[in-house]
C-alpha cells in the first residue's frame, strides 16, 4: 500500500479578479513524504501564487488540493496551517520585537483561559529548536537582534512546533551568506529525512540541485516540466523556464581591453588596507571573496560614498575622493546590494529612479514629461515588464526592479559601471538579459566606447563566466587580478577563506 | 501605454480630496441653507482658509521632503510681531512685510541647520536671533540688527570650515522652536499686541476692495491662489522640486544618486519659512495688528490639511492642490457648523473625525 502523497495538486487553476488571464493554469503537482521538490521558473510564472493557493490565502477557480490524502478547501492560512501546511516566507515573517520563544509560538501560544502558560511554551519552542539540532539557541533573545540564517531558524522551527508536515520554502537561500547555506541544507536534509516532504523555491541552480531530488517547471502559469531533477540539465531547465533555447546563457564576444579607467592604490578605510587595482575600458573585472571580506565597501569608497581614509584613486580624469554627484557627472555609476533600500525609492515610479541622477530638463527646471520619455525610451531597451514609467517600482518582480536600478546608469551615460551584487535573488530570464547588457556595454558595438565593468558577486560560476579577471577579497585585502582562464571556483573560494 | 483602469485610479487619487470637500459642502448646503450657499459666505470661507492655505502650500513641501515643521504657528506670530514692530518704528508697509517674510525665512533656514546637522550655523542663527531679541528693547533697532548680523556671520563662516554633522530630528527640533519662536513673539512684543498708526495697504489685504479683481476676491485669496500655483510648479516642473521628493521618496536611494541633501534640506525649510512669513502677513492684515499670541495650534491644521489633500507623512508625495482642498474642507466644516449654530466643541469633535477619516480614505485609495 502506498502512502498518500503529502501534497498533491489537480488541474489547479488560478485567475485573480478583474484578471484576462489565469495566474495558474491546469497545474499538477505532487509530492511525496520524505522527498525535497523544486519548483523553479520565472518571475511572474506563478511560483508565488502556487504557493498562496497551497497557503490558504488565494482560493483556486478550478482543480483539486489535498494535503496527506485529506481535501484541502481553506477559508484563510489558519485552516492551511491546520492542514499541516507551513510557508517560510522569503522576507521573513517575524515579529523582531519579540523573543525567539514569542516568535516560534506565535499565533499558537499555549493558555489557560487567554494567561498565557509559560511553562508549556518553553517546553514546546525547545522542543521544536531540538527536531532542527538548535537547542542551543536562547529562547529569550529578541529575534531582531539574530543573523539572518538565526532568524530563518527561528521561523522554520514555527513551523515545526505548529506540526507541519509539508513545508514551502520561499528563496529561502536569499538572505544568507554562502557559508550559511551549507548549515540550512543540513537542517532541510534532516527534515526531510524525518518523513517531512519540502517544497523548495529558488533561482540558483546549483543550489536547487544540491537539495532537491524532484522538480517542475512552471511557464507563464502552465507547467512546462516535470520529473528527476537528475534528468534535466541546467540548458534543459533553463529553456523549460523560458520557453526558448537559450544557447548562449553567459555571452561572451570579443573584448579588446583599452585605455585604465580606474586605478586605485593602497585604499584604506575600515575594513580596507592597501587594496590596488587597476580597470580598463572593455574589460570586467570581478571581485569574489566572503561576506564581510569588504567588497562591497571598495565599491562604496570609489563611488564616494563614503569617506576614503588613505590611499590615491583615480576614475578618469579625477584624482582623489570625490561625491556621488561628482561620479554620475563623469559617467561612473553604482548598483547597490541593497535592491529595495538604497538601490531603489520603492514607492517611487521608474521614471523618477531612472532619472534622479540626471533629471532631464533646462536649468533648473525638471518636466516630467522628459524624465517618462527618457525613462520609456529605457524601458523598451531593456525589456522592463511594467506598465509604464510612472509605475511604482515597488510593484515590479526582482528582476525588473533590478534592470531599473541599470537603466539608471544607462540613462546617466555611465561607461564605468560599479556593480554589487546585480544578479542576486533574481530570475534566470533576467539575469540572462543582465548578462547580454554588460557583454554588449563593454564590446563598444555603437560608436560608443567599450564601458568598464567592476563588479561584485558571490556566486562564483557567474564571475567565471562574465569576468575577464577576478581578484579575490579576504579580510579588507584585495589580491591580485588573474585572468579567468587561470582560474575555477576551488582556487576562488580557497583564496576567500 | 497606461491601463485605462489605472488613469481612472490615478483620476480619483487626484480628485479625491475634491470629492470629500464637495460631500461636506452639499451636507452643510442641505442642512445649512442658504446663509451657507450664499456668494458672500463662499467668499468668506476662502478668506477664512488664506492664513492656513498659504503656510500649508510651505508645508506641503517640508513634508514631501520627508520633513515636518511643527512650529508654523509661532513662526506666523513672531512674523505679525515683527510686521508691527517695523511698521510702529516707522517704517513702509512692504518693508515691514519684507521683514517679517525674512525673519520667518529665516526661522526656517534655522530648522534646517539643525536638520541638516550644521550645528555651527544653527547656533549662530540662533545666537543672532536671541541677541538681537534681547538687545532691540534696550539699544533700539539698529544695534540689535548690527549684533545679529555679526554673529549670524560668524556662524556662516564658521559652518562653512567645519565637517563636523549632528543631524537632529526635524520633529524634535521644529517642537523646540514651537516654544521659543512663541517666546521670542512675546519678548518682542513685550507682551503686548503691537498696534501701528499707520497700516497702510497691508489692512486692505483681507478685506474685499469696492471695485477691480480685488473686489470680487482679496488680495490675500489671490496671494494664496499664486502661492499654490507657484509650489505646485516647484514640486512638478523643477529639479529642486525632484530633489525633495526624492529625499522624501527614499533618503539613501537620493543620497546614491548624488543629490545634495544638505543643500536641498535647508533650501526646502527655508522656503517653507518664507510661506509661514506670507502667511504672518495675511495674519496681520486679517487682525491689523501684531499678536504674539495668535495662531496658536494652527501648525496642526496645517498639516491635517496637506494630510488630507493626500500628502503621506512618510514623504515621497505631495500635491499642493489637494493641500488647497484640505485646507478648504476645514473651513467648511467650521463655516457650516457655525452656520448651524453648532456649539465649538461638536464643531471640533467632526474636525478630528474628519481628518481621521480623510487618511482612512487615502490609504484605501492607495491600494
Amino acid at each position: 500500500m502506498t502512502a498518500a502523497p503529502a501534497l498533491r495538486v489537480e488541474a489547479l487553476s488560478v485567475r485573480y479578479p478583474g484578471a484576462r488571464t489565469f495566474a495558474l493554469e491546469d497545474v499538477d503537482f505532487t509530492v511525496a513524504p520524505g522527498e525535497v521538490h523544486a519548483l523553479v521558473g520565472q518571475n511572474g510564472a506563478g511560483k508565488s501564487t502556487l504557493l498562496h493557493v497551497l497557503g490558504g490565502v488565494v482560493t483556486p477557480v478550478r482543480g483539486t488540493v489535498a494535503a496527506g490524502g485529506v481535501p484541502f478547501r481553506p477559508r484563510g492560512p489558519a485552516d492551511a496551517r491546520r492542514a499541516g501546511i507551513a510557508l517560510i516566507h522569503q522576507e521573513l515573517a517575524l515579529a523582531p520585537h519579540l523573543s525567539v520563544e514569542a516568535n516560534v509560538l506565535l499565533g499558537a501560544e499555549p493558555a489557560r483561559f487567554g494567561l498565557l502558560d509559560r511553562r508549556r511554551a518553553r517546553a514546546a519552542a525547545r522542543a521544536a529548536l531540538s527536531t532542527l539540532g538548535r537547542a542551543d539557541l536562547p529562547l529569550g533573545v529578541r529575534v531582531g537582534d539574530l543573523g539572518p540564517s538565526e532568524r530563518q531558524l527561528v521561523e522554520i522551527a514555527r513551523a515545526v512546533a505548529s506540526g507541519a508536515s509539508v513545508l514551502l520554502l520561499d528563496e529561502p537561500t536569499s538572505s544568507l551568506s554562502r557559508a550559511e547555506i551549507e548549515p540550512l541544507f543540513a537542517l532541510l536534509r534532516a527534515m526531510r529525512d524525518q518523513g517531512k516532504a519540502l517544497v523548495y523555491i529558488g533561482h540558483a541552480l546549483d543550489e536547487v540541485r544540491a537539495i532537491a531530488s524532484r522538480c517542475t517547471v512552471l511557464r507563464d502559469g502552465r507547467v512546462a516540466a516535470a520529473g528527476d531533477l537528475a534528468d534535466f540539465s541546467d540548458v534543459r531547465l533553463v529553456a523549460a523556464m523560458v520557453g526558448r533555447e537559450v544557447e548562449a546563457f553567459y555571452p561572451r564576444s570579443a573584448r579588446a581591453p583599452g585605455e585604465v579607467v580606474v586605478e586605485v592604490e593602497d585604499l584604506a578605510r575600515p575594513p580596507l588596507a592597501g587594496v590596488g587595482l587597476t580597470l580598463r575600458r572593455g574589460e570586467v573585472l570581478g571581485i569574489a571573496g566572503l561576506v564581510g571580506a569588504g567588497r562591497t565597501e571598495l565599491l562604496r569608497a570609489l563611488f564616494g560614498l563614503d569617506a576614503v581614509r588613505g590611499g590615491r584613486v583615480r576614475v578618469g580624469a579625477l584624482v582623489g575622493p570625490a561625491s556621488p554627484a561628482a561620479r554620475w557627472r563623469q559617467g561612473v555609476g553604482f548598483v547597490s546590494e541593497d535592491r529595495k533600500g538604497e538601490g531603489l525609492a520603492v514607492r517611487a515610479s521608474v521614471a523618477d529612479n531612472v532619472t534622479w541622477p540626471r533629471l532631464p530638463g533646462w536649468g533648473p527646471f525638471a518636466p516630467r514629461g522628459r524624465a517618462d520619455r527618457a525613462a520609456t525610451a529605457l524601458i523598451a531597451r531593456l525589456g522592463i515588464r511594467c506598465e509604464g514609467p510612472a509605475q511604482p517600482v515597488a510593484s515590479l518582480s526582482g528582476g525588473n526592479q533590478q534592470k531599473v536600478a541599470l537603466a539608471r546608469l544607462l540613462h546617466a551615460g555611465c561607461d564605468v559601471l560599479l556593480l554589487d551584487e546585480p544578479t542576486r535573488g533574481i530570475d534566470v530570464g533576467s539575469k540572462a538579459e543582465i548578462y547580454a547588457l554588460l557583454d554588449e556595454l563593454t564590446t563598444g558595438r555603437d560608436v560608443r566606447p567599450p564601458a568598464a565593468v567592476l563588479v561584485v558577486s558571490s556566486y562564483l560560476p557567474e564571475l567565471l563566466a562574465v569576468c575577464d579577471k577576478v581578484a579575490v577579497m579576504r579580510r579588507g585585502r584585495l589580491g591580485p587580478a588573474q585572468p579567468v582562464a587561470e582560474l575555477d571556483e576551488a582556487a576562488l573560494l580557497r583564496a576567500a577563506m | 501605454m497606461a491601463d485605462r483602469s489605472s488613469l481612472a485610479r490615478r483620476a480619483f487619487v487626484v480628485l479625491g480630496p475634491w470629492l470629500g470637500l464637495l460631500a461636506a459642502w452639499l451636507l452643510f448646503a442641505a442642512t445649512a441653507g442658504a446663509t451657507f450657499v450664499a456668494l458672500d459666505n463662499q467668499r468668506l470661507m476662502l478668506l477664512q482658509t488664506a492664513v492656513v492655505g498659504v503656510a500649508a502650500v510651505g508645508a506641503t513641501l517640508v513634508i514631501a521632503s520627508g520633513g515636518i515643521d511643527l512650529s508654523v504657528g509661532s513662526s506666523i506670530a513672531l512674523a505679525t510681531v515683527v510686521l508691527g514692530l517695523v511698521l510702529r518704528a516707522g517704517g513702509s508697509p512692504a518693508a515691514a512685510a519684507g521683514l517679517a517674510v525674512a525673519t520667518s525665512g529665516a526661522c526656517g533656514l534655522l530648522v534646517g541647520a539643525f536638520v541638516t546637522g550644521r550645528i555651527v550655523l544653527a547656533v549662530g542663527l540662533a545666537g543672532a536671533a536671541l541677541a538681537a531679541t534681547l538687545t532691540a528693547p534696550a539699544f533700539g533697532g539698529g544695534a540689535a540688527g548690527a549684533l545679529g548680523a555679526l554673529l549670524l556671520l560668524a556662524g556662516a563662516l564658521g559652518s562653512a570650515r567645519t565637517r563636523a554633522r549632528l543631524p537632529l530630528s526635524p520633529f524634535i527640533v521644529t517642537l523646540g522652536l514651537w516654544g521659543a519662536l512663541r517666546g521670542a513673539a512675546k519678548g518682542l512684543a513685550d507682551n503686548h499686541p503691537v498696534y501701528a498708526d499707520e497700516v497702510g495697504w497691508l489692512g486692505t489685504l483681507m478685506r474685499a476692495a469696492p471695485s477691480g479683481a480685488f473686489a470680487w476676491l482679496p488680495p490675500g485669496v489671490w496671494l494664496l491662489l499664486v502661492a499654490a500655483l507657484a509650489m505646485a510648479f516647484v514640486l512638478r516642473a523643477t529639479r529642486f522640486g525632484r530633489h525633495a521628493l526624492a529625499i522624501g521618496s527614499n533618503e539613501a536611494t537620493a543620497r546614491l544618486c548624488g543629490i545634495d541633501l544638505e543643500r536641498t534640506r535647508l533650501l526646502v525649510y527655508a522656503a517653507a519659512g518664507a510661506c509661514a512669513g506670507l502667511a504672518g502677513v495675511l495674519q496681520f492684515g486679517y487682525l491689523g495688528m501684531g499678536d504674539p499670541t495668535t495662531a496658536q495650534g494652527l501648525e496642526l491644521r496645517v498639516i491635517a490639511a496637506v494630510v488630507i489633500g493626500g500628502a503621506s507623512l512618510s514623504g515621497g508625495e505631495g500635491s499642493v492642490v489637494g493641500t488647497l482642498a484640505g485646507a478648504l474642507l476645514m473651513t467648511v466644516i467650521d463655516n457650516g457648523c457655525a452656520k448651524l449654530g453648532v456649539d465649538n466643541w461638536v464643531q471640533e469633535i467632526v474636525t478630528g473625525a474628519i481628518i481621521v477619516a480623510a487618511v482612512a480614505l487615502d490609504r484605501l485609495r492607495a491600494r
